[in-house]
């Protein structure tokens, strides 16, 4: 019984398939507080879907699959901020409009192109049949993006609570929101393969919604944020091996069930407490 | 410390945004070090478009605004101008502490990684005790009343060491007695030389704390001493038909010379009919 459990472990692809899981849930666990906190998680959505015709334009080009991915997706932005500055149009449809235009367009490339197997995971994900060279694209990604929040994470989230504050201080808000932008394209790029393009929103948004509800600092929200992304990564690439299911849809569906509990159970922020505290209240 | 003395010139702006909206036309006035200026006028006066000109937020179409002598973006990078947001401007369900925020003030001073250092964490100290609230210094900020919640951001100020204080309507939503302390403090800093620049539409409070008043309305109407500024011809100017005059009914049983007025938490304004200012009311009947 023991030793079954251990069967994952004893394969190759099996590892490599858990390893990347929990480095992207980190990255991506870490960056979904900044996300939440900036009420973006449309934009992060919208960013993820946009990705998919980069990629099969890449292909066709042979080139790296994560530089279409990453143009594809800051060209969405830019049209994004291009329609909501010049038209009367809402935030919210001009989203709307652009991430299923571009999501559609990829789509289509890629059912032009049937045969090819790898384009396909691009969409719902496939982190054990990953390539080295994939491997290696989402190692830099997720180091880069590490990096640049271990830099200006400070002012990211100043930018989010007081941005007058930021510009006292001397930083900018403009290039902050352009940064969060830059970032969550590269990670949504780097959570591709691990979940796909589809659910890649869910690793960028229920870590940083489950730890808000756990702690009322930010500090601790990134860590515990960081963590669930790791250990849900880590684990649902587990469990997916004995269930012979989609890894993607297992790992974000452990995050949302993660997050159903704390929400329930959350010693401060939780439904249980809140009842808790309104009776004391009242009492 | 300061090579020169704090010293705030408006001088002669004119703001448009990209709508074509004209917030400020040739506005001009000067402030110099150790003083509590009101600025005062209805909303959509320019108020906030003044601020946003003296925090290099929005940048005058024509004239300047000089700090301590330079441009705003130099008196920024010298950590001169501290800011008090409006309540309803934070976010006050942001994971983050009383110490956090105050901490917030001290950005300008790090290097580019924001790491406190020692002497930081000093100055946040001495701000949270300044203000009374070291004790709720690990507090999330959304726990706190509306006073504590403005004197956490006055620490921030403080913290920031900042000469020229720009406070947003900081009396909204504050009981009367948290007011007075507020303008307690605030007396304290001015007597230690800096400049304090109030916005505010809460004319009862005005002659009780600002040594200077400017009137704003799309432009400076009139600045200067509070005596010779904040006059009823002047405030009738400034607010038009949106300050609401009060009459009494001819009915009531008082003597002929006697005022009444009734008021919540705000304290009024109370005006003789020729329009001459008589003060805030001190006392409730």
């Amino acid at each position: 019984m023991f030793d079954e459990l251990l069967i994952p472990f004893q394969y190759d692809y099996m590892l490599r398939a858990m390893g990347i899981s929990a480095l992207v849930g980190a990255v991506a666990g870490l960056l979904s507080c900044y996300v939440v906190l900036k009420g973006w998680s449309l934009m992060g959505d919208a960013l993820s879907h946009a990705i998919v015709p980069g990629v099969v334009v890449a292909w066709l080009a042979g080139l790296p699959f994560a530089a279409g991915a990453f143009a594809s997706g800051m060209l969405a932005a830019l049209v994004m901020a291009w329609l909501r500055d010049r038209t009367p149009i809402r935030e919210d449809a001009v989203i709307g409009v652009v991430f299923t235009g571009f999501f559609g367009l990829g789509l289509f490339l890629m059912s032009i192109y049937p045969s090819n197997v790898r384009l396909r995971t691009i969409v719902f994900g496939n982190v054990l049949g990953i390539a080295d060279e994939d491997i290696v694209q989402m190692a830099i990604i997720a180091v880069v993006v590490l990096g640049a929040l271990a830099l200006r994470g400070r002012d990211l989230m100043l930018s989010l609570f007081d941005p007058t504050q930021l510009v006292v201080a001397g930083g900018s808000p403009a290039r902050m929101r352009i940064l969060l932008l830059v970032l969550l394209a590269a990670t949504a790029v780097a959570g591709l393969q691990a979940v796909g393009a589809v659910l890649v929103i869910g690793m960028l948004v229920t870590p940083g919604a489950t730890a808000y509800l756990l702690t009322d600092s930010f500090g601790r929200m990134a860590g515990l944020a960081a963590g669930i992304g790791a250990g849900t990564g880590l684990l649902g690439a587990y469990a997916s091996y004995f269930l012979d299911g989609s890894t993607g849809g297992s790992i974000v569906a452990l995050q949302a069930a993660l997050f159903v509990v704390v929400l329930v159970l959350a010693p401060k922020h939780g439904i249980l407490a809140s009842r808790r505290a309104a009776k004391v209240a009242a009492a | 410390m300061l090579a020169q003395p704090i010293s705030l010139a408006v001088d002669n702006i004119s703001v448009a945004y990209p709508n074509g909206h004209l917030a400020l036309k040739e506005a001009g006035f000067r402030l110099d070090a150790g003083t509590i200026c009101g600025l005062v006028g209805i909303n959509g006066s320019g108020k906030s478009t003044m601020f946003k000109s003296i925090m290099g937020l929005v940048r005058p179409g024509q004239g300047r605004v000089l700090v301590a002598g330079g441009p705003v973006e130099a008196a920024l990078k010298r950590n001169l101008v501290a800011y008090v947001p409006q309540a309803e401007e934070v976010d006050w369900t942001f994971p983050v502490s009383v110490r956090d925020v105050v901490m917030m003030g001290r950005y300008g001073h790090m290097n580019l990684l924001r790491i406190p250092r020692a002497a930081d964490r000093a100055e946040v100290q001495a701000a949270l005790e300044r203000v009374g609230m070291a004790d709720l210094a690990d507090r999330q900020i959304g726990e706190l009343s509306g006073g504590q919640r403005k004197r956490v951001f006055l620490a921030r100020a403080l913290a920031q060491g900042g000469q020229l204080l720009l406070l947003d309507e900081p009396f909204t939503g504050v009981d009367v007695t948290t007011e007075e302390a507020i303008i307690a403090l605030l007396k304290a800093l001015r007597d230690e030389g800096r400049i304090i620049l109030v916005s505010t539409h809460n004319l009862g409070s005005v002659p009780t704390f600002c040594d200077q008043v400017v009137l704003v309305n799309r432009t400076v109407l009139a600045a200067g001493p509070t005596a010779e500024v904040f006059t009823g011809p002047n405030l009738l100017r400034a607010f038009g038909g949106a300050l609401r005059q009060h009459s009494l009914p001819g009915a009531t049983p008082l003597p002929a010379d006697a005022v009444v007025v009734l008021s919540d938490d705000e304290r009024p304004l109370v005006m003789a009919p020729d329009g001459q200012v008589i003060g805030r009311l001190e006392r409730d009947i």
